[in-house]
């Protein structure tokens, strides 16, 4: 973790009173070095600043986050994202992640949470709020009538699976290497590789979850 | 004769069914006039009797049929541009309601029985001199006839159609808005009342939001399954009905699901009676819960970061736990195991076998 040195965050949220409240309580963890309430306005923006990491909504007007993120990702392949959105809709929190964000969270999150999450994404960790990783585990379920076209990405290790059901259940990722007896380093590890099938994976029910809202 | 008695009697009769007050008689006239112009101008050229005359008599007969379907049908147009697109003109309900639709049909069978007596007349005029040809003349002359009263209808259904498919897809969209409306005045701004009322006990505030922030996604993003038939609507309901009670956050992931036995709901009551417990003595805001459903059993994680308790100290002062949690599950072949220690919250475990078959009835307490 690089303490030493304050990251740099973009907001990008059309609603100024949830920046304004973000950035309070930001404030005391990390440097918001500026905001944005539409698309366009996040896109030069980020461009100018070249954030650490970028709070990105899931819902705005002009194609919302998936919009930036599409955008970004190929200029600024070094900016994370961190999906932030009241939504828990399976279809925005795949949709995004299989844009390239690096993780998602609720904006009912508490500050100190928020913090870490920004903290571990800029790290190149992925972060999963409980929800996410049920949905994961239910998409990846390992169903007898579906072909699995690529093991390696189209299924989850027991381990992954194991991490997963733990941060379900509302474990941080101290108490999840404490019950398996392995380091927090090895849990990042379990949850990234499960981001990268979550955004490489043709399942069908990735797929399906994307298409329902035409973000594929 | 007859003729002029059809004449005289469909226009009226449509013009009494429909809206008399808006359709003015007197717009008949020139069809009526077209009519007797053409009778008229047949008789002087050829004479009152033979081939020509008829023809004459059953072209002002389609003539004026003809002009009474399009006379009936223009106001219909007129009458739509000219009222505001959202109400439902006046012509429309002339077309839906039951009373005028027998109007319309009125007018069908008009126009058919004016068809009839033109084929009819053909025949019965040219058949007994045993004319084949005149006959088949006149068939041909009768099938001309129609096909201009079809060529007249065919736009004035097509027309009513549009008409119709246009006006259910604004009812379908006014009954969504209506519900939409209902919902937010019966739950949203009912519930904003009682925030701004309650505004200085937090805890209520929170109550009520994450109430109606539940409802709201229910009523946006869920398929409605009952709770008493699927597993995991039950657990939701459950997980609601704390969450309300307590004032406090249950964070429900739900993975798979199942439907409900008897079996499944003391799952969902020992989850609900682990959820109250954390509620109740944890002293915390939130509480995770986390429920999946596997080929070969079902399990449901409560988990709180809460004060904890003495597992050895549980045994007298805890019936809940004794009773509704690992008693209930023991009794269906599941099994409840405990994970608590006095600052470290507390987990409670509660597996249950998809079947009765292998399943293990066992009392495990963990410390």
């Amino acid at each position: 973790m690089t303490d030493d040195r304050r990251l740099t965050v973009f907001l990008v949220d059309d609603h100024a009173m949830f920046r304004a409240g973000v950035r309070a309580e930001l404030g005391a963890h990390v440097d918001v070095v500026g905001e944005a309430s539409s698309v366009a306005e996040a896109l030069t923006r980020i461009s100018a600043t070249q954030p650490d990491v970028v709070l990105l909504d899931v819902h705005m007007p002009d194609g919302g986050g998936r919009a930036v993120l599409e955008s970004m990702r190929r200029t600024h392949p070094q900016v994370k994202f961190l999906a932030l959105s009241v939504s828990d809709a399976a279809e925005d929190v795949i949709g995004l992640i299989r844009a390239g964000a690096r993780g998602y969270v609720t904006k009912t999150i508490s500050p100190d949470e928020l913090a870490a999450a920004i903290r571990r994404v800029a790290d190149g960790d992925a972060v999963f709020s409980p929800r996410l990783a049920g949905f994961v585990l239910d998409a990846f379920a390992s169903r007898p009538d579906v072909p699995v076209a690529d093991p390696e990405l189209d299924q989850l290790t027991n381990r992954e699976r194991e991490v997963l059901r733990l941060l379900a259940r509302g474990y941080a990722y101290k108490e999840i290497a404490k019950e398996l007896y392995i380091s927090i380093k090895t849990v990042e590890t379990h949850v990234s590789n499960v981001l990268r099938k979550l955004q490489m994976s043709n399942r069908y029910e990735l797929s399906r979850w994307a298409a329902d809202r035409r973000l594929v | 004769m007859l003729y002029a008695g059809f004449w005289a009697v469909l226009p009226q009769q449509v013009t009494n069914d429909e809206q008399p007050a808006r359709r003015d008689l007197a717009a008949l006239v020139p069809f009526a006039a077209i009519g007797l112009g053409v009778v008229l101008l047949q008789g002087l050229l050829f004479g009152d009797n033979g081939l020509a005359g008829t023809a004459g008599w059953l072209i002002a007969v389609i003539a004026v049929g003809a002009g009474v379907i399009w006379h009936q049908s223009d106001p219909a147009r007129r009458g739509q541009w000219v009222d505001n697109p959202t109400k439902a003109p006046p012509w429309l309900a002339a077309v839906v309601e039951e009373s005028d639709r027998r109007s319309f049909l009125f007018r069908f069978i008009g126009g058919g029985v004016l068809v009839a007596t033109g084929i009819i007349g053909v025949v019965a005029v040219y058949a007994p001199a045993g004319n084949l040809a005149s006959v088949f003349n006149g068939v041909i002359f009768a099938l001309v006839g129609l096909l201009g009263v079809g060529v007249v209808v065919a736009p004035l259904l097509w027309r009513t159609f549009n008409q119709l498919r246009t006006e259910r897809e604004g009812r379908i969209r006014e009954q969504e808005r209506a519900e939409l409306a209902a919902m937010i005045h019966d739950q949203v701004l009912h519930t904003l009342a009682l925030i701004q009322r309650n505004s200085t006990d937090i805890k209520e505030v929170q109550r009520l939001a994450r109430g109606q922030e539940r409802s709201l996604r229910n009523w946006l993003y869920k398929p409605t399954a009952s709770p008493t038939e699927r597993f995991a609507a039950a657990i939701e309901e459950a997980a609601a009905e704390v969450e309300d009670t307590y004032a406090i956050t249950v964070e429900t992931v739900v993975v798979g699901d199942t439907d409900c036995d008897e079996r499944v709901g003391a799952l969902v009551a020992a989850a609900r009676e682990a959820l109250v417990n954390a509620a109740r003595h944890a002293g915390v805001d939130t509480v995770s819960l986390y429920a999946e459903v596997e080929a070969d059993e079902l399990s449901v994680f409560v988990r709180d970061r809460g004060t904890g308790f003495d597992l050895d100290t549980m045994e007298d002062s805890r019936h809940g736990v004794r009773g509704s949690i690992i008693g209930r599950m023991q009794r269906h072949g599941g099994r409840a195991v405990i994970r608590s220690g006095p600052g470290d919250g507390t987990e409670v475990r509660l597996t249950l076998p998809a079947s009765r078959d292998g399943s293990t009835a066992e009392k495990e307490v963990v410390k």
